[in-house]
């Protein structure tokens, strides 16, 4: 029970502080923020440094087609609270603040995404291919990348 | 006069302590270590792009290949997160023998760990013995799968056929000769002193730095966190078990290598008491022929794989494939803290870091 307590107790911190900014839904098992680039990373680190959010479990993309949706799902260890945060972004500009200065694990995770999805992430220390060859053209896992036979 | 110009070397993408293509560029001041490179991709196969053309339950033999060293845990972690997306009950059968199946292949892995981290440090005679032991473990896949690495033997909804006769004295007989192959290896291979000099208080990786770069599974219980899937959100039937989380102090590759032998003692505990509490009954649930999600339905799963936590997010547009599947490799994060742990280092420290981290390149590439 103490574990949902906690939870409201973010999300009114959260209302609070960032009014306007941020879109909550109660799902299970994953509470959804969504909001914008320009506000992600005041959200971020508010999460990271109020919260006690201190473990970026998992970092991804996804291309929707008329806009890219990067998704964290950020947990507390060993406490084990979690939260997913998604930041929708237009696929002609394809860029946003990078959390490597929050969580390290973004390095790569931020690497993989700009990698295989395109999306570029300011202020990462060194946002190059990582899973693919440096001379390789496009970005896979987006929906118009045409497969060859 | 003495030169101070720093020196790189390269170790792999072809050296045989890199586990299947990894590539390292030590930056060195003399022995010591400045800096270090981790270039990863060499078995990159698209699968997360694969994944997207496939439908739901073709995916399942690719998931398989992601950790080839326990095949069962990354196959068990798909079909889990796909039951979680469409709503879909595990008749209690199955749940045990995936438990069963996901244990020996935590098991075959941690030894196979053991073995590798031999072999890369010079000591070809102790690693025969942990391999001798782990063909066990690939002898009762074969029985249950026909397979002996890549098993694919979950299915969405169960597995895929019921546990084989034989397959019952085989698991009993491997788990009343574990004790003994584990005092083998004490005697062997834990108590030489060279094996602890090259071990013992190198390549430390401190709880806070553990947590910020995001590693997870034994490397993070060596470093003193009590950080365990099973235990915190356990997925299938694992709160019926009755286990306990191994530790480290010091977080060094010495902890690393002593987590993961308590580990190997604990699974023997599951599987036991899942042996006792099997129930007869159904080995799979019914389902659609045509496996189709929610449209819009997303899902993000995790489990405590050998190497750490695995998830798959997974999204739907509807339809009978999924429209995007994200898998959070446990072995490609753990990776990047290996300039951390490294850096102050002497050379062959390397070695002993890159095997204690336990990486599979199939895994961490996709």
């Amino acid at each position: 029970m103490s574990e949902i307590n906690y939870l409201a107790e973010i999300l009114k911190d959260l209302n609070q502080h960032m009014e306007g900014q941020i879109q909550i839904s109660e799902n299970q098992p994953y509470t959804c923020i969504k909001t914008d680039e320009k506000n992600l990373i005041k959200l971020l680190k508010r999460l990271k440094q109020k919260h006690g959010f201190n473990y970026l479990a998992n970092l991804t993309a996804v291309d929707y087609q008329d806009h890219f949706e990067v998704v964290y799902h950020i947990h507390s260890v060993p406490d084990n609270r979690k939260i997913m945060v998604k930041c929708s972004i237009s696929r002609e500009k394809a860029q946003l603040p990078s959390a490597v200065s929050l969580w390290p694990a973004a390095d790569w995770q931020e690497r993989e995404i700009y990698d295989l999805m395109g999306i570029k992430f300011t202020g990462h220390p060194n946002l190059v291919r990582i899973l693919l060859p440096e001379d390789f053209t496009g970005h896979p896992l987006r929906k118009d990348y045409q497969i060859k036979g | 006069m003495i030169s101070s110009e720093h020196m790189t070397i390269n170790i792999g993408p072809q050296h045989p302590s890199t586990h299947g293509g990894l590539h390292v560029e030590a930056v060195l001041d003399g022995e010591k270590i400045i800096d270090t490179i981790v270039h990863v991709g060499y078995v990159h196969r698209g699968m997360e792009k694969i994944a997207e053309s496939k439908t739901y339950a073709q995916f399942i033999p690719y998931s398989s290949r992601f950790d080839y060293l326990a095949s069962n845990l990354p196959n068990l972690g798909y079909v889990q997160a796909v039951e979680k997306l469409m709503g879909i009950k595990v008749p209690e059968r199955a749940e045990y023998i995936r438990v069963i199946l996901a244990e020996l292949s935590r098991i075959a892995s941690h030894q196979l760990f053991i073995g590798s981290l031999c072999i890369d440090l010079g000591a070809t005679t102790a690693m025969m013995y942990c391999f001798r032991d782990r063909e066990r473990i690939m002898d009762m896949f074969e029985m249950t799968s026909g397979q002996r690495l890549i098993t694919a033997y979950m299915r969405i909804g169960g597995v895929a056929e019921d546990l084989p006769e034989e397959f019952y004295p085989a698991v009993r007989s491997f788990l009343k000769d574990l004790p003994a192959m584990l005092k083998e290896y004490d005697g062997l291979i834990f108590g030489n002193e060279i094996l602890q000099a090259r071990l013992k208080g190198v390549g430390k990786l401190s709880a806070e730095d553990a947590i910020a770069y995001g590693v997870s599974g034994s490397n993070l219980r060596a470093s003193g966190v009590n950080y365990d899937i099973r235990k915190i959100e356990p997925y299938g039937i694992y709160d019926r078990f009755d286990f306990e989380v191994p530790l480290g102090q010091n977080g060094d590759c010495w902890d690393r290598l002593m987590v993961r032998v308590e580990e190997i003692v604990q699974s023997a505990r599951i599987i036991e008491q899942a042996l006792e509490a099997m129930p007869e009954g159904e080995i799979k649930a019914k389902v659609p022929r045509v496996l189709k999600a929610e449209k819009g339905a997303e899902v993000y799963h995790r489990i405590e794989s050998s190497k750490g936590e695995l998830g798959y997010y997974i999204v739907s547009d509807g339809t009978d494939k999924p429209y995007r599947m994200h898998v959070r490799a446990p072995s490609f994060i753990n990776l990047a803290v290996l300039p951390i742990i490294s850096k102050g280092g002497l050379l062959q420290d390397i070695i002993a870091n890159i095997a204690t981290l336990d990486p599979v390149l199939g895994e961490s590439d996709r």
